[in-house]
């Protein structure tokens, strides 16, 4: 940018010597990388579309029961095999008509909602913990700690992310949501490792990182107080876009008959099934599909705001 | 240049090992036991399952069949399926067909999403450009097998356009329609890439010098331009091979294409474990040579890491 | 008191060829940006011109418009957010601002030339120098590949670069900053252009090597007798090479003169002010001086005198009026030849 970015600029190149004697002008308040952050959300609509579809979700998730009262589990084979949706009947459990086992696909979608989310929450806190943890190790001290954790970090980042995770979910025969967590995190924590490590590396070679080693600050103040604040940015991005994936990642691995089993409700589950008679009933995978694609969009859309927030660079 | 090489050749040794011990590892310690599994819900004689055993090597400790599994693989022995055929008979069928599938993929990723990515770069913050990040991130949101039943559907079944199935793998028209479902992840992966590439590098100093040149923009996008932005998604491809071996799982269990990612299914679901890890230590070691030649184009089109 | 035109362009030390007007004019150019916080005017009315062989220096602050000045002329100026509002650029007495952006790309590179200040980001790291430089040749002159090299390494011998043959084929970041500035100076110089325009070309360069580019770039003015814009906040680069300085702030040019005049008598507050913070060896020991306070906000340029918060001299008039560029007078009412500056109390700060 031309000259116009560095008007904030204190001290002049010419005048050299710090102005003692500040005069108060009107200068705009400095933001800080959160402040900034926030001001640019506020102003995408994109953030706000992704934040009212995630309170939707959440309030979903949390208390399936405030939107339909239907049973998901319970089946009615006579009446309701396969029946058509009533787009009109807003609400009730034939909405979106029934699946294969004569039971409330609205239910169902309803009732599916709190799995998928709890995997992909579960999934991206623990995968930030861990990859998080040994990224920062790694770039913090080095040397020898840094080649084991990078070579590791190689190795586990080796084997195809999908197919390992399968490996290790066929062991387990009742899959339950913290199976199917543990199982992602498993080969998933690679890639917040090695964000995670060169991020820190390059703030720790931060000058003021550097003043406050001089100044003998303590070797966990520097790691909280200074080096982890500042590379805590692009962790956050890489966590919040893959959030979604993971979704995505869970309802596949469903679909595949990998993932949670049942009686768990799981829109991979509904759409393997459904997916043996889409052509005269394409409504019974529809609609899980939908709702499944509605909420990986909308935790996708939020990690690409946040990430067009926090990097300056793009702006 | 040859050092460079040689180097990076040198380093893929322990990745290899680790990786290769690593699904040996998951394959062989996790608990289920493939042998009684055989029997399904019927009970065993446990005569004829310590025999079976015995015969795939599984009542030696892991570490033994680790180095016995390593020594035989160098003589290009990778064990036996439990049905009693040379896994590396069934994967020498296998492979060929991924292979073109994912070729045919790979190369409509390119040429989509370079090309809708540098659409949009060179669009910033126009209606083009909002367009195809909306686009993109759809399709990001939709998951593959969603995707893929949908294209199957619609363009197959109803439409007609396409086959549903493949039953000839070497005929690319039958091919079309998996790899291009295969494709469009990566793809929009790549279109937002490239689009955010483009973008920065449209304001680097070097294309203000282009510009102040005289250059006309043909020349400042097609030369200036594309050259800095292709790093970065040359790199992203290759190391995105190992995403579209799984989506071919998916993939290929919906258009019933005869490939390693339903040969890896079957395997899974049965955990037969040689053809695991045989058909993984084949991947990985394909991973691992991509990911060497895009090391090397790397160093072709970057020329500061060439002298690094 | 003599009030200089808005639009008379400041009249060089020893003007050029009278018959055909300046190499270059700029007339009450006016260049803003559109940001998120509002509307920042980086050039607010500048006028200067440049005749073949001279050397105008434009001195000014980060922020003071000096570089912006300098991409309108270039025609490189990024637009949005940028915007030209009113002014006319002349080159050779024809207005670019009116041209087609295919006759501007003709003028760039071969009429006018730039350099910038950071020569390795301003090279392309992925391309060799060799092919840059015979970029120019190929582009503009429409030479083979081969011809392009052998034009380069040419180039390369005349910047003084060592073993040009052996080196044409090296990337950017295999050169030293020194060196990188003079490739950088040779493609300026590739099509012996009419006029021009250096940014900061010293300013990201060892104080040892500084000199060595300067006396490069000033010879080889002399030799095509161009047409030299030298941008720059350092007044040592300054009194050297310069024929005639325009001192810019808040987008606007606050004081002109010959080289030497201003040195000796500014006729500006901020000149002077600019002038007293430079540290001195017969001052040892004292305190040095610095300008108080801020460059403005350019969203929020001050009323009256953009300089008023910050000058020493400031009275209610300078908060309420917009100073013009006045001539600049010997106390006994001579005009003195070059001289203007835009200070209500211009005779006090230079007679006073």
């Amino acid at each position: 940018m031309p000259d116009t970015s560095s008007t904030t600029l204190t001290a002049t190149e010419e005048t050299a010597a710090a102005p003692a004697d500040v005069v108060k002008t009107e200068q705009r308040k400095p933001r800080s990388l959160w402040g900034d952050a926030w001001f640019e959300l506020r102003h995408r609509p994109m953030f706000w579309v992704s934040a009212i579809l995630l309170v939707i979700l959440l309030l979903i998730a949390a208390f399936p029961g405030l939107f339909t009262s239907a049973d998901p589990t319970k089946g009615d084979l006579t009446n309701h095999f396969l029946s058509k949706p009533e787009l009109t009947h807003f609400f009730q459990p034939d909405w979106f008509g029934y699946d294969g086992q004569g039971r409330s696909i609205y239910a169902r979608v309803i009732h599916g909602t709190r799995n998928s989310i709890l995997v992909g929450v579960g999934v991206t806190a623990a995968v930030t913990f861990l990859g998080g943890l040994l990224g920062m190790l790694a770039g913090y001290f080095g040397g020898l700690i840094d080649s084991v954790i990078s070579r590791l970090t190689d190795i586990f980042f080796g084997i195809p992310f999908l197919l390992g995770t399968m490996v290790v979910l066929n062991a387990f025969t009742d899959r339950k949501v913290y199976v199917v967590v543990l199982a992602l995190t498993f080969l998933g924590w690679t890639s917040i490792a090695r964000v995670t490590r060169s991020s820190v590396i390059t703030a720790k070679q931060a000058d003021y990182v550097t003043a406050a080693r001089a100044l003998g600050a303590s070797t966990t103040r520097m790691l909280f107080r200074h080096v982890m604040p500042n590379a805590l940015a692009p962790t956050i991005v890489v966590a919040t876009i893959a959030l979604g994936g993971y979704i995505s990642a869970e309802a596949t691995l469903s679909y595949l008959g990998l993932g949670l089993s049942e009686p768990a409700i799981s829109w991979g589950i509904d759409i393997s099934e459904a997916s043996k008679a889409i052509r005269d009933n394409p409504h019974a995978l529809m609609f899980p599909a939908g709702m499944l694609t509605l909420t990986v969009f909308a935790f996708i859309m939020l990690g690409d705001a946040v990430r067009d927030a926090l990097d300056p660079k793009l702006r | 240049m040859g050092r460079y090489a040689a180097r990076r050749l040198l380093q893929m040794i322990p990745i290899f090992v680790g990786t290769t011990l690593l699904i040996f590892l998951m394959v062989h310690i996790l608990p289920g036991d493939p042998i009684r599994a055989m029997w399904g819900d019927k009970a065993a004689d446990p005569a004829q399952v310590a025999a079976l055993r015995h015969e795939f090597g599984l009542d030696q400790p892991v570490w033994k069949q680790y180095i016995d599994y390593m020594l035989n693989l160098f003589q290009g022995d990778f064990g036996k399926t439990f049905g009693g055929r040379q896994v590396i008979d069934v994967m020498t069928e296998a492979f060929p067909v991924t292979l073109r599938l994912t070729l045919l993929a790979i190369t409509i990723e390119i040429i989509v999403g370079i090309g809708l990515g540098a659409w949009a770069g060179l669009k910033a913050g126009k209606a083009a450009d909002s367009g195809v990040l909306i686009f993109t991130l759809l399709v990001i949101s939709i998951p593959v097998f969603v995707l893929g039943y949908l294209a199957r559907f619609v363009l197959a079944d109803e439409l007609g356009w396409l086959p549903p199935n493949v039953q000839d793998s070497t005929n690319l028209a039958e091919l079309f329609l998996p790899a291009f479902v295969l494709a469009m992840l990566s793809m929009a992966y790549v279109a937002r890439l490239t689009r955010t590439t483009f973008a920065e590098n449209l304001r680097a100093d070097y294309m203000r010098t282009a510009l102040a040149k005289g250059l006309p923009r043909r020349r400042i996008v097609g030369v200036h331009l594309l050259r800095n932005s292709l790093i970065p998604v040359i790199t992203f491809i290759g190391t995105d091979v190992g995403g579209f071996i799984g989506g071919a799982v998916i993939t290929e269990g919906i258009f019933n294409v005869q490939g390693i990612g339903n040969l890896l299914f079957r395997a899974i679901q049965t955990s037969e474990g040689s053809t695991i890890v045989g058909v993984v230590t084949v991947l990985v070691l394909v991973i691992l040579v991509i990911n060497l030649v895009i090391d090397l184009l790397y160093a072709v089109l970057d020329p500061r890491i060439r002298y690094a | 008191m003599t009030i200089i035109d808005k639009t008379m362009s400041v009249p060089g030390p020893r003007g050029g060829s009278e018959s055909d007007g300046p190499l270059l004019e700029v007339r009450d150019l006016h260049v803003e940006f559109h940001t998120r916080d509002g509307v920042a005017k980086a050039v607010n009315g500048v006028n200067y011109t440049v005749d073949a062989g001279e050397t105008l220096a434009v001195l000014g602050e980060s922020g003071s418009g000096k570089s912006v000045t300098a991409q309108a002329i270039m025609g490189i100026l990024d637009m949005p957010p940028g915007r030209i509002p009113q002014g006319e650029i002349r080159f050779r007495g024809e207005d670019m601002l009116t041209m087609s952006n295919e006759e501007r790309r003709k003028i760039r590179g071969q009429k006018i030339a730039m350099i910038f200040q950071d020569a390795l980001s301003a090279l392309n790291p992925v391309l060799s120098v060799g092919y840059q430089l015979g970029e120019m040749f190929r582009v503009h002159q429409g030479m083979s590949k081969k011809q392009a090299k052998a034009k380069a390494i040419e180039l390369m011998d005349r910047v003084r670069i060592p073993a040009a043959k052996e080196r044409v084929n090296d990337y950017p970041h295999q050169f030293s900053g020194g060196m990188r500035q003079r490739i950088m100076i040779a493609m300026a110089m590739a099509l012996e252009p009419d006029l021009i325009i250096a940014d900061e070309p010293t300013t990201a360069l060892d104080v040892t090597v500084q000199a060595q580019v300067m006396d490069l770039l000033a010879e080889l003015q002399q030799e095509f007798n161009m047409g030299l814009i030298l941008i720059t906040h350092d007044l040592g680069v300054v009194a050297d090479v310069a024929d005639k300085i325009a001192v810019m702030y808040a987008g606007r040019i606050v004081e002109t003169a010959p080289v030497h005049e201003l040195y000796k008598r500014p006729a500006h507050p901020y000149t002077r002010g600019l002038l007293d913070s430079i540290p001195r060896l017969d001052q040892k020991g004292q305190e040095l001086y610095a300008i108080k306070g801020l460059p403005p906000n350019l969203t929020r340029i001050p009323g009256g005198c953009a300089f008023n918060p910050r000058c020493p001299k400031a009275e209610d008039i300078c908060r309420t009026d917009v100073p013009v560029l006045h001539q600049v007078s010997e106390q006994g009412g001579g005009e003195i030849a070059g001289r203007g500056s835009a200070c209500h109390f211009w005779k006090e700060t230079i007679h006073g």
